[in-house]
Order: structure tokens, then C-alpha cells, then sequence
């Protein structure tokens, strides 16, 4: 692995942490969504770095040339990210869905006790 | 008046009948045409029924015509998809503590005269879950044949998954008692051809489910809202919600806390 393959490497992770920490910074990211991001540029950063352990991993699972091994870890990690989102996304999109429907049963009690004659009189005329 | 005497001495405890608190639940979704209509007529055929309109964010006044016509409105502030808005509907009707609740469509699928036959089971407490079938032998409903095809596919899985033949696991046509409201209100599934996947959720929970022969009609107004590949996708979506429910914890109790 060239030592330009490397510095390319590094220099990109250092900028995705520098984004992620400016966006925590400014309050555009919450800390627990960051905590993925961090340790996705941490660990990309040390495999650039390091290249001893990224060819001993390379080795280790049959790639011959160590930054293909950089990309697969890179993917896995952005995989890891994204799966992580799909959940977020799914247990927002579920309470979005409960407030809809509290706000909507809400409304509609708030209706009828303003306005008595509209549904509830005739619930009442009835008992 | 003389056809309500009528279907009241088809169902078999007539008295005990009255005294349950019903009501029916008509999700709608720029139904203005004719919810007014569909309304008034539930209300003539049963008029101790209490009905429920969930407006699903409808852009047109639907809202406004179904309460002209005697009905609760419930507005949802946003288009929540069928699933959603029915959901509604079932927390209504728990909280506001109805024993028993229909669901029907507003487009005038669902003929109110049926709702003596599908109610009865659940009187009679045979079942937690009543569903009305269209094919069951009552009338002709002339269905797509591709349609027809994917109904007849999703019977046959549901039936095997919940072990008892039902015919019609697409129909929106049901009534149910608090058991199954106090399920259906803590969990539903979304979108479209919920009711496939509810039908599956409500067996693995324990809920007695049965089928009636009803009679539908053609819609009365509007057209069908699915498209090809909008339908394709609902049912692939069915399909994989149908093989992951088979492994879901099912933990939710749902008896009453005295």
C-alpha cells in the first residue's frame, strides 16, 4: 500500500470527523446520532494510519491488496450507519403517528365539549 | 322501519343487543361526494349506532359533510395512510367505552343492512373479530382478475398461518369487541391491505376471528385507489409483514384491569 493510498485516507477521515464535530458543535447533530459517525472516521483514520493492522486484517479475511480492505471496513461501518438510521426513522414515523391521532382525539373532545349540540347531545339524549 | 324489525329477528338476542354500545368507524379520504350519503344510510338502518368519521387529511370537505350528516369527525392533522386512521378510530371507540365497533369503507361498499349479521357472532360472544366475506356465497362481486388472484393467495397463506379457512382477509368489513380493540388500539399495522395483516396479528394474539357471508356491492362512487404497481408493492409488503409476524413476541395483555 502506497503511502499516497494513505495520506488520501487519513486526510478524508480527519475531514468527515472535523464535519461531524462542527455539526455537533453548531447543535445540527445530537451526540447520540454522532457516536456511529466518530467511530466510523476514528476507525477508518487508524487503518490509514496503521497500516500494519489493516494488512494484517486484509490478510487475515483473503484480500490481497490492504485499501480494498480500507473500503470494505469504510462500507460496513456507512452499512452500520444507515441500518442505525432505518430504525431511528421507523420509531420517529411511529410516534409522529401516535401524536397525530392523540392530537386528532384531543380535537375532537375539545369539540364537543365546546359545542354540546353537535355529536355529544345526541349520545346524552339517548341514556 | 319494517326492514329493521325484520333484521333484528335474524339476530339471535335482539334485547341484550340493543343495550350494547356500538359504534361505526368509516375512515375517509376525499370522500365528500358521497359520505354524507353513506352516512345518513347507516344511520336509517341502525340508528342507535354511534358513527365515527376519521378524516384522514382529506383536502376536500369531507369533514365538514360527514358532521352535517350526524356524525363525530375526528380530523387528523396529516394523511396518516388507512392503517393509521382506522387506528383512530379503534382508541376512539376504547376511550370513549364502546363495547362494540364496526369498520366500514365510505365509499359505499359496505351495506349498512349487513351490520346485523356481522354483529351477531360478537353478541353472542362467539368471536372477538367478525369478518364479512364476499365470498362466502352471498351475491356476485365481480373482482379484477388480477386482484381476485392475489385475494385468493392471501386467504389461502392466512389460513394456514391462523389454522381456520376465511375466505376474505381483505375485507374491511368487520366488527369486533373490546378485546380486540384494546389490541388493535396499542397495535396496527400501516398502510394498505392492513386489514391481511391485522387479521394475522389479532390469531397469533389469542382473538377469536370468524367469518360471515355479507353482501357488497360494486363501489357506489370513485374508483379503486390502488394502482398496479402501487398494489404490487402492498402486497409484497403483506406478504413479508405476514413471515415476520410469525416470529413477533406477542407480550401485550389484553384483559381489562378491573
Amino acid at each position: 500500500m502506497t503511502l499516497r493510498i494513505s495520506l488520501v485516507a487519513a486526510g478524508a477521515a480527519l475531514i468527515l470527523l472535523a464535519v461531524i464535530f462542527e455539526l455537533i458543535r453548531s447543535r445540527r447533530l445530537q451526540e447520540r446520532y454522532a457516536l456511529l459517525w466518530l467511530l466510523t472516521g476514528v476507525v477508518i483514520f487508524v487503518l490509514a494510519v496503521w497500516r500494519g493492522a489493516l494488512a494484517t486484517f486484509a490478510h487475515a479475511v483473503g484480500i490481497h491488496y490492504p485499501p480494498s480492505a480500507l473500503f470494505i471496513v469504510a462500507s460496513a461501518f456507512i452499512l452500520v450507519v444507515l441500518l442505525h438510521y432505518s430504525t431511528v426513522i421507523s420509531e420517529l414515523s411511529e410516534r409522529n403517528t401516535t401524536l397525530a391521532q392523540r392530537l386528532a382525539l384531543l380535537e375532537n373532545r375539545l369539540q364537543e365539549l365546546s359545542s354540546p349540540a353537535d355529536g355529544s347531545a345526541r349520545r346524552s339524549d339517548r341514556s | 322501519m319494517a326492514t329493521r324489525s325484520e333484521t333484528l329477528q335474524a339476530a339471535p338476542a335482539p334485547d341484550r343487543r340493543r343495550r350494547l354500545r356500538t359504534v361505526a368507524i368509516v375512515p375517509a379520504l376525499n370522500e365528500a361526494e358521497q359520505i354524507a350519503k353513506v352516512i345518513t344510510e347507516l344511520r336509517d338502518a341502525e340508528p342507535e349506532v354511534e358513527v365515527v368519521v376519521v378524516d384522514d387529511g382529506s383536502t376536500d370537505t369531507t369533514a365538514a359533510e360527514a358532521r352535517r350528516a350526524g356524525a363525530h369527525v375526528i380530523r387528523l392533522p396529516f394523511n396518516l395512510g388507512i392503517g393509521g386512521a382506522v387506528q383512530t378510530g379503534f382508541k376512539y371507540a376504547l376511550e370513549h367505552g364502546f363495547e362494540i365497533a364496526f369498520q366500514l369503507d365510505a365509499d359505499g361498499q359496505h351495506d349498512p343492512r349487513e351490520l346485523d349479521a356481522l354483529i351477531a357472532p360478537v353478541v353472542r360472544g362467539e368471536a372477538d373479530i367478525v369478518i364479512g366475506s364476499r365470498f362466502l356465497g352471498l351475491g356476485q362481486y365481480a373482482v379484477p382478475r388480477g386482484r381476485r388472484l392475489a385475494m385468493a393467495v392471501f386467504a389461502r397463506v392466512v389460513s394456514i398461518i391462523v389454522r381456520q379457512p376465511l375466505s376474505d382477509t381483505s375485507s374491511s368489513f368487520r366488527a369486533m369487541n373490546r378485546r380486540a380493540l384494546r389490541l388493535f388500539a396499542h397495535e396496527y399495522p400501516h398502510g394498505y391491505l392492513e386489514t391481511v395483516e391485522a387479521t394475522v396479528m389479532a390469531s397469533k394474539y389469542g382473538l377469536r376471528l370468524k367469518e360471515v357471508p355479507v353482501l357488497m356491492r360494486q363501489r357506489m362512487f370513485g374508483r379503486s385507489s390502488l394502482t398496479i404497481p402501487l398494489a404490487g408493492f402492498y402486497a409484497f409488503k403483506v406478504v413479508v409483514a405476514m413471515f415476520i409476524s410469525l416470529f413477533r413476541r406477542t407480550d401485550y395483555h389484553l384483559e381489562e384491569k378491573p
